[in-house]
């Protein structure tokens, strides 16, 4: 026990963690790292490294050769993976501003708690903690052509029969009406803590100077809410990205690849296709996308790190 | 003045109950596929496919698409290897976690920042957007098709110790050092001091962890192959597959009923504490 050095109040600044003055070595603190970097290293900086390294080599029948940025060419030129890319671009836009609008919308409506705003959050949250491939059953029929749920009702009031997610012009859009369902309540709660920070007296003065509903959201809510908007975009910008359940439930990324996202592209070149440089080079623009969709708020979240090390 | 003022919040009022209005309408829209599997899955299989549409129960309930769906699917070895998936992942990462966070709360060492960072990157590289090469590791350790293979790439998590490292670090010290008096070894310390005394982050974490591995399907679907180890979500896609096949609409409400009931009826029993760790999960 004796040689643990119990971290008092720093005499010398931590936050690179190099100085020298400050420190002495503290061998027991790397075998208390050990047994999580040990996974860390095996399912997060190996495959990282691997899938760059896959990402520039291809399998030549027997033996592995290294091919440059071919794998990049030959993503560039396959229509299918064209399709991912911009399916999930729209798919990223269609899912994330929708979401947080009702999210923020939800949370500020039922932000006081009466019984009946609890009542109203949990039926707005009950969809977050379904598994996605169950709600995707559901969906099988409720967006049945003719005969499902949605037509059935939409059909009392006139409007005619539509493939939901067999027309490839509206495919796409089904999905993100589904995934916005899933996630706005998951949204909502982060809006929720956010808006139990602020201070009533912010809201006052708003109401003395005749501030209009907007103006007070404008201008009082929203910089306040500063915070939540950079973890929810972080959140969002993964679920983009990872989440992808529903499609091979749904739809397999069809019809006419519609609705073919990254990931799922990386799973049908990995295991349909055998195509390990591609899928390779597919998932490092997959990480790319992920890191560019939440760039601004990754530097935050490094910020607030940083100032607590 | 006064009288723009007093019509600003008539107008304030107005639109305040037409917003909370559409929340309300939307709440209920929300529950219509929840409403829609209740009521398929009780409606007797003989009302036929024209009458699944209806969100009416106008029949007397019966559990045939219930005895069905379990006979067709081996739903108790789901939820067996659903549980054990979930349970193994969360033992192994309060174990890892606990360790990191100590070491990240309390011991001073050289590289802490940079160790720091490495953690923090898993919260973007998630194991999931890495699933190709995770599966070629998972083969190569010859956990291909086996549980623990669907467990291992979660066995180390940042999130979880960055939660756990907040909470020990509001522990006071003398604590710590009232402990080591008594004689008390650093896995004592851990154990008997920060751990106890962690409790509303570690049910926070848990929710959070079992939530997740519950629902998660794509990652099992790559690394199961045989029927006999599939998890629920993967149980539940090939068996709405057959379902669909046969339009069998009552059957396949029933079964994905049964995979999300234990969800429903913790999250009704804990809501609060759902809420709260839901909460907790963007927060650090």
């Amino acid at each position: 026990m004796s040689n643990i050095t119990l971290s008092r109040p720093p005499a010398f600044s931590l936050r690179l963690g190099f100085s020298p003055a400050a420190i002495k070595l503290n061998p027991r603190a790397y075998l208390l790292l050990a047994p999580s970097l040990v996974f860390l290293g095996a399912f997060t900086y190996w495959p990282v490294a691997q899938v760059f390294w896959e990402s520039l080599h291809q399998q030549n029948r027997s033996h592995i050769v290294y091919v440059g940025i071919q794998n990049f060419v030959a993503l560039a030129q396959d229509p299918a993976f064209l399709h991912a890319l911009t399916n999930n671009l729209v798919y990223a836009v269609g899912t994330v501003v929708p979401s947080l609008v009702l999210a923020l919308w939800f949370a500020v409506a039922v932000q006081r708690s009466t019984w009946f705003n609890t009542l109203l959050r949990s039926l707005i949250f009950i969809p977050v903690l379904v598994p996605l491939v169950a709600i995707a059953s559901l969906f099988l029929f409720i967006f049945l052509p003719g005969v499902g749920l949605l037509d059935h009702y939409l059909a009392m009031l006139g409007v005619a029969s539509i493939n939901w997610v067999g027309d490839p012009d509206i495919a796409l859009a089904s999905i993100i009406g589904l995934t916005i369902w899933k996630n706005a309540g998951y949204y909502m709660l982060f809006f929720l803590a956010g808006l139990q920070a602020i201070p009533g007296e912010a809201y006052e003065i708003a109401l003395i100077e005749g501030a209009s509903p907007w103006q007070r959201m404008r201008y009082v809510t929203l910089p306040y809410l500063h915070n939540s908007l950079a973890f929810v975009f972080v959140i969002a910008a993964l679920n983009v990205v990872t989440q992808v359940d529903h499609i091979f439930v749904l739809t397999k990324g069809g019809p006419a690849e519609s609705t073919d996202l990254l990931l799922f592209y990386v799973y049908q070149q990995a295991v349909e296709q055998y195509d390990i440089g591609k899928a390779a080079a597919a998932t490092v623009v997959a990480l790319a996308f992920l890191l560019a969709l939440s760039a601004v708020s990754l530097r935050r979240m490094e910020q607030s790190a940083e100032a607590q090390s | 003045m006064t009288s723009a003022r007093r019509s600003i919040s008539r107008f304030d009022e107005l639109s305040s109950r037409i917003g909370y209005g559409i929340v309300i309408a939307a709440a209920l829209l929300w529950t219509v596929p929840f409403l829609w599997m209740v009521v398929s899955a009780f409606r007797p299989p003989e009302q036929g496919a024209a009458a699944m549409a209806s969100l009416v129960p106008d029949y007397l309930p019966t559990l045939a698409n219930f005895r069905e769906a379990w006979a067709s699917a081996d739903f108790p070895r789901y939820y067996a290897n659903t549980t054990i998936m979930c349970g193994g992942i969360l033992a192994v990462q309060i174990v890892t976690m606990s360790l990191a966070a100590y070491a990240f709360a309390r011991v001073k060492f050289p590289g802490r920042a940079v160790l720091f960072y490495l953690f923090l990157a898993q919260l973007m590289l998630v194991p999931i957007a890495l699933l190709v090469p995770n599966l070629t590791t998972i083969v190569h350790l010859g956990l291909y098709d086996t549980l623990l293979g669907v467990m291992a790439p979660y066995f180390a998590t940042a999130f979880g110790t960055f939660l756990m490292r907040q909470s020990f670090r509001t522990i006071p010290i003398e604590l710590e050092e009232a402990a080591v008096i008594d004689g008390a070894r650093w896995w004592q310390l851990i154990r008997h001091v920060y751990l106890p005394l962690s409790k509303p982050a570690l049910i926070a974490f848990a929710i959070i962890s079992v939530t997740a591995h519950w629902n998660e399907f794509l990652w099992p679907l790559m690394v199961i192959n045989s029927p006999d180890n599939r998890p629920l979500t993967v149980g539940l896609a090939a068996f709405t597959r057959g379902a669909e096949g046969a339009q069998a609409w009552g059957v396949n409400a029933a079964g994905t009923f049964l995979v999300i009931a234990p969800l429903l009826i913790c999250f009704a029993l804990f809501q609060r504490r759902f809420v709260n760790s839901f909460v907790t999960s963007g927060l650090k």
